[in-house]
């Protein structure tokens, strides 16, 4: 390296322009020119729901942006105050500085409600995003090998944006976010054994305390987002590495990637991007409140409001608590709350089977290649099926997490919604897979057909003899190559219970289990063959019926 | 279990391999690709947009690039120019919004056209004027070659070896028990967060004699001020709304307090420890600790607006839908000699959610 | 707070007691009555009650009986007072048009001369809740931020932070408060009507009920109330906000990533 400069160093600092010194002055440092080698071209596959993503990215900095503003303004204390700020109909009531700083913000602060609103609609469409993003993912098989990992840390980041959204929501102290508090204080509670004393820790003392905004505003600015930033930068570093995932195509293959290049198309489009997000996520703002603490009120520990939610990604959470019976033990002298306990429960392991599928189902293949090409969502019915039941299930929820507004605006009665939704969330899931397997299944059929007799081209022909027929005009080969190229598995075979000798032979159980699963999977009825080459030549080459 | 034991043609072929494209695969060999009708025709020959031969069109795609770059300044010189005019506290009627605040709205919406306008020249300019000309780069395999992984393994192994990890058994012991241990320091220090719970959540600010106040006036509620069907809430004489830890005691003594005809009461203790009727029940929800009080004055249903328990005033308030476990605790109520309601004691049992040591 | 219990010793507290006991010896009710077209009408109070009881007899004795003693399809109206007559009837509740989990409120169909008139009969029957007069119920110079106190206490429970109503057990809810008057405001918590609980002077005085009033006007009169951030998507609090976001705020920005990932369209179709 050294040579290289001293010998070209000279010349060099005549000639060059200023921008190509700078940069030899920072490759020299930093070694920028073989990173740029590696990374300016890059290419990226052109596709809208590879974009939702990029959504989730921008939104998080346009959080953490709007959030550095809030905090120049926020206090977190729970020291009480008299209102006397600018806004009337709260004026002379009793808040803690925390809720006085956010309306300081929001009725004071020239732009700070503007600011305020861009914070939570962006972490409220973060959160969206990520789940969308993770269906994209989920449900073209873009996890599978080498991307397990990578979808691990997307799925942390749902989590921790989850909470980090939720202990957000909770520092201004107003009444809605208050009773979201107590509840989470509620459920600590049911914790056996040691719930009574991390509800003490927590809060510093008993509900409410004096410390919780404050200790909630650390983990809110500090803890919980420096993990996610760590974790983000871990992500976009595997996305660089692995290289983007493509969908099936003409050219595409498993050893490629078909794109536009980072620089300059994707430069362009991604940044452009970045401020498109920004700029609607600023125009919501503009046009939707949301979190109108003013109209919402101060905490106090004996008041509430109806229609007492959280946002909505904690709505599953809501939901599932809601129509959890009353289950209580009390034995030896202890309770055990079922009716919290149990929803806590399913509330980690629901969403932890979608971030375990992946594995699953690598197990049951045994594929152990990499993926680059992503399935149709119809190619693969048990796992879109599973995905579909998911979305079933945690759709239910969200219902029963908002069944009061339910009941109001569709004139229900709560119990009714309630009941639903407690049968509904066992049969629903189970309903939805078995559907969507089915439909998968005839889009198959479908593609084989397209395949087999061509495209539909909607001309209607009669033929001499006075027969009427529709024309199908035949695919041309990039169109056969897109429906033809997608794997097969082949079921599992459990193998014969006696060895050749006639003795029984021990089958490993597990073995069972995985061959039964790869038969649910792959099995007959659960796959449509793709049609091959025979049997496209034989009819092609009988070609004259339809 | 491993997936050692799945057979290898249980896997798929190769994607390309099956179809002769990429001519690896045994059965595709045999196969010339122009036989296959699905074998794969290469990347699709490049269409020009266009823009890419009119140069009448390209110019046009420049000129709307450039005004939207120009429409963003505007729409910042905008957005300065409202947060000067428009003061704070304006508001104005904007359908179909509402009252606005107009500072928010203008903000909002130059702040908005100002980013937007950038993004979508940006993305236009990427769409029209760059090159759509298709790339494929090759893919590497992520695994490393096996001369890079032994050499690994060599430097691992030498590694071992100079420093005696393996080896000297007993730094490596030591090493890791220090490691484990130093962590409880951490742990340690978090003791003072709080308090322990002790007894804390087993009673709260009611005791024999303290007269029930109004929350509404302050004043001792009596008798008479409360008529059937009326719904009031109460706290503890001594209690203010001033106090310093005002919020954590009505956090469990807030009361509820409806009269119900004394026929129509059902549960006997409830009865018993009412006054002519009146009953005086915990607002606290018995589930997670919302304050509750959605009475229905007909039914003697009060509901839980957090997640719809619901409890029968006319029957202990025991549980009749919903997901707390346990009857909301009454209140032992009497009147003293100056007229005025009172409470005969504490709870009988702690309120708020159930948690391990309630018993 | 120690303002208020002088207040219980109010002046006008002696009249509201007063009223109670004229309404039930059934006297003089007409000079007090409070609306003012029943003052303009000047009908007699002995008339009144007459009329009112035509009324009633035509229109509400199929369910409450002839005499006002209830029978299985609708409750006894012997001390419900005018004032429930009036919220009843002059919100359209009564009467009722098919039985359900809760009456809703609809257009009235007694022109307000007709609901005193058949208050004045009911008051007839025994004491009650008379008809509240304006300056009991007038908002006018009340504490809008005390009233917002009393309303997250009292009221918001069922009705919801800024009065825009919540579901109750099996079908019943707490309707909206969105354009009910003060006066009607004022007599349902007065008597309670249906299974709102009530709020008698004993527990809510006047003045409270002023603030009370005046806090859901500020947050609910279009002329007074505000939305500051822009559309209030109902008042609802997160439900419609994570609805909003999801359709309308990653709406639009899955529109923009299709606008931006889509092909240009090429100089000729293939």
């Amino acid at each position: 390296m050294s040579t290289k400069n001293e010998t070209k160093g000279a010349d060099n600092q005549r000639q060059a322009p200023a921008g190509e010194r700078v940069a030899d002055w920072a490759d020299g440092r930093l070694g920028i020119y073989s990173l740029a080698k590696a990374n300016m071209r890059k290419i990226f596959p052109d596709h809208w729901s590879f974009m939702l993503g990029e959504i989730c990215l921008y939104s998080f900095i346009i959080i953490i942006l709007t959030g550095v503003y809030l905090t120049l303004f926020f206090h977190p204390s729970m020291n009480e105050v008299v209102y006397h700020g600018s806004y009337v109909p709260m004026q002379g009531v009793r808040v803690s500085e925390a809720y006085a700083s956010t309306m300081e913000i929001s009725f004071d602060v020239r732009g700070g409600l503007l600011i305020r609103q861009m914070h939570h609609w962006a972490a409220l469409i973060f959160v969206a995003a990520m789940m969308v993003h993770m269906m994209r993912v989920f449900f073209t098989g873009a996890y599978r090998k080498p991307r397990e990992i990578n979808w691990l840390f997307g799925f942390l980041l749902l989590v921790l944006g989850m909470f980090t959204g939720f202990t957000g929501y909770s520092l201004p102290d107003d009444l809605l976010s208050g009773t979201g508090v107590r509840f989470t204080q509620g459920a600590i509670l049911s914790v056996p054994v040691v719930g009574t004393y991390i509800s003490m820790f927590l809060f510093g003392g008993e509900f409410p305390g004096h410390d919780f905004v404050a200790r909630f505003y650390s983990i809110h600015i500090l803890l919980l987002p420096g993990i996610m930033l760590g974790l983000l930068v871990a992500h976009l570093i595997l996305v660089f590495y692995h290289k983007h995932t493509q969908y099936a195509g003409p050219g595409r293959t498993e050893k490629n990637v078909v794109g536009m290049p980072l620089l300059p198309v994707y430069m362009a489009k991604a940044g452009g991007f970045f401020f498109l997000v920004f700029g609607v996520i600023s125009v919501v703002a503009a046009v939707a409140t949301l979190n109108p603490i003013w109209s919402i009120g101060p905490y106090r520990t004996d008041q509430v409001s109806t229609g007492a939610q959280p946002d909505w990604y904690m709505g599953f959470a809501e939901g599932l608590i809601r129509v959890m019976p009353g289950w209580e033990i009390n034995a030896w002298g202890h309770t055990l709350a079922l009716g919290v306990m149990v929803p806590l429960l399913i509330f980690p392991l629901v969403l932890g089977a979608i971030a375990l599928y992946p594995f699953i189902e690598s197990w049951v293949t045994g594929d152990k290649r990499e993926h680059h090409i992503l399935d149709r969502p119809r190619n693969t019915p048990t796992r879109t099926g599973f995905g579909v039941a998911w979305l079933t299930a945690y759709f239910i929820m969200l219902i029963g997490g908002g069944n009061d507004i339910v009941a109001t605006h569709f004139s229900m009665s709560i119990n009714t919604i309630t009941w639903f939704v407690r049968i509904f969330f066992f049969v629903g899931p189970v309903l939805a897979f078995i559907a969507t397997k089915r439909i998968c299944l005839g889009l198959q059929r479908r593609d084989r057909d397209k395949v087999l007799h061509g495209r539909e081209s909607g001309i209607i022909k009669r033929l001499p003899h006075g027969e009427f027929i529709e024309v199908h005009e035949p695919l041309s080969q990039g169109q056969l190559h897109t429906l033809t190229s997608h794997e097969q598995y082949v079921p599992l075979e459990a193998g014969p219970t006696v060895d050749e000798n006639g003795v029984e032979r021990k089958v490993n159980p597990v073995h069972k289990v995985k061959v039964k699963l790869s038969k649910g999977f792959y099995g007959e009825g659960n796959q449509i063959p793709k049609p091959t080459v025979e049997e496209y030549k034989e009819i092609s080459s009988g070609h004259g019926h339809h | 279990m491993s997936s050692q034991d799945i057979p290898e043609e249980n896997l798929p072929q190769e994607q390309g391999a099956a179809h002769g494209a990429a001519g690896h695969g045994s059965t595709a060999v045999a196969q010339r690709a122009d036989d296959n009708p699905f074998a794969d025709p290469g990347l699709p020959a490049h269409k020009p947009r266009i823009q890419d031969i009119d140069e009448r069109a390209a110019k046009r795609s420049e000129r709307a690039v450039a005004l939207m770059f120009t429409l963003s300044m505007l729409a910042t010189v905008g957005f300065i120019a409202c947060f000067v005019i428009f003061p704070v506290d304006k508001l104005v009627y904007i359908w179909p919004f509402g009252r606005v605040s107009a500072l928010n709205f203008s903000l909002g919406l130059t702040l908005g056209a100002a980013l937007f306008f950038i993004g979508a020249g940006a993305v236009h300019w990427a769409r029209t004027l760059m090159s759509d000309q298709e790339i494929a780069a090759e893919r590497h395999p992520i695994e490393a070659a096996p001369e890079v992984k032994a050499q690994v393994m060599a430097d691992w192994a030498a590694g071992n070896e100079e420093s005696g990890f393996g080896r000297r058994k007993l730094v490596r012991n030591t090493m890791f028990g220090a490691m484990a241990l130093v962590p409880l320091a951490g742990v340690v220090l978090l003791r003072d967060l709080g308090p322990l719970p002790e007894k804390k959540l087993r009673t709260t600010l009611w005791a024999k004699g303290k007269q029930l106040i109004n929350m509404n006036t302050m004043e001792p509620l009596r008798p008479e001020d409360i008529t059937v069907g009326s719904l009031v809430f109460a706290m503890p004489e001594g209690l203010g709304y001033d106090d310093h830890e005002f919020q954590k005691e009505i956090a469990k003594a807030a009361l509820m307090i409806v009269r119900i005809r004394p026929d129509d009461i059902k549960d006997k203790r409830e009865l018993e420890w009412s006054h002519e009727g009146i009953v005086a029940f915990s607002k606290i929800c018995t589930h997670v600790g919302c304050p509750i009080s959605l009475y229905e004055q007909q039914t003697h249903h009060v509901l839980c607006p957090c997640h719809q328990s619901t409890f029968d005033l006319a029957d202990g308030a025991r549980v009749i839908f919903g997901p707390a476990g346990h009857a909301l605790p009454q209140l032992r109520i009497g009147v003293n000699t100056e007229g005025n309601l009172e409470a005969l004691g504490d709870f009988a049992e702690p309120v708020g959610p159930s948690f391990w040591e309630r018993g | 707070m120690k303002k208020l219990s002088a207040r219980r010793r109010h002046p006008l507290a002696a009249v509201v007691v007063l009223l109670f006991a004229l309404a039930a010896t059934g006297g003089l009710y007409a000079a007090f009555a409070p609306a003012d077209k029943a003052q303009a009408v000047e009908t007699s109070q002995s008339l009144a009650i007459e009329e009112g009881k035509k009324l009633y007899t035509v229109g509400c004795a199929s369910c409450h009986g002839t005499g006002g003693q209830g029978t299985s399809d609708g409750p006894t109206l012997v001390g419900v007072g005018s004032a429930a007559v009036d919220f009843q009837v002059a919100t359209g509740r009564m009467p009722a048009q098919q039985p359900g989990a809760q009456v809703p409120k609809k257009k009235a169909i007694y022109s307000q001369a007709e609901i005193d008139q058949l208050a004045a009969y009911i008051a007839s029957l025994g004491a009650g809740p008379i008809t509240p007069t304006e300056k009991q119920y007038s908002p006018e110079g009340a504490d809008i931020g005390k009233g917002g106190d009393l309303f997250r206490t009292n009221c918001a429970q069922c009705h919801n932070f800024t009065g825009k109503g919540g579901a109750l057990t099996n079908g019943k809810y707490a309707p909206t408060l969105e354009g009910v008057s003060a006066k009607h405001i004022y007599e349902a918590m007065q008597t309670g009507p249906q299974n709102m609980p009530s709020f008698p002077d004993g527990v809510l005085p006047e003045k409270e009920k002023q603030d009370v009033i005046a806090y859901i006007e500020a947050m609910n009169d279009p002329d007074k109330s505000s939305s500051p951030g822009g559309l209030s998507l109902g008042g609802l609090g997160p439900v419609s906000e994570g609805l909003f976001a999801w359709v309308f705020g990653l709406g639009a920005l899955i529109a923009a990533a299709v606008w931006v990932a889509a092909h240009t369209a090429k100089a000729k179709k293939s």
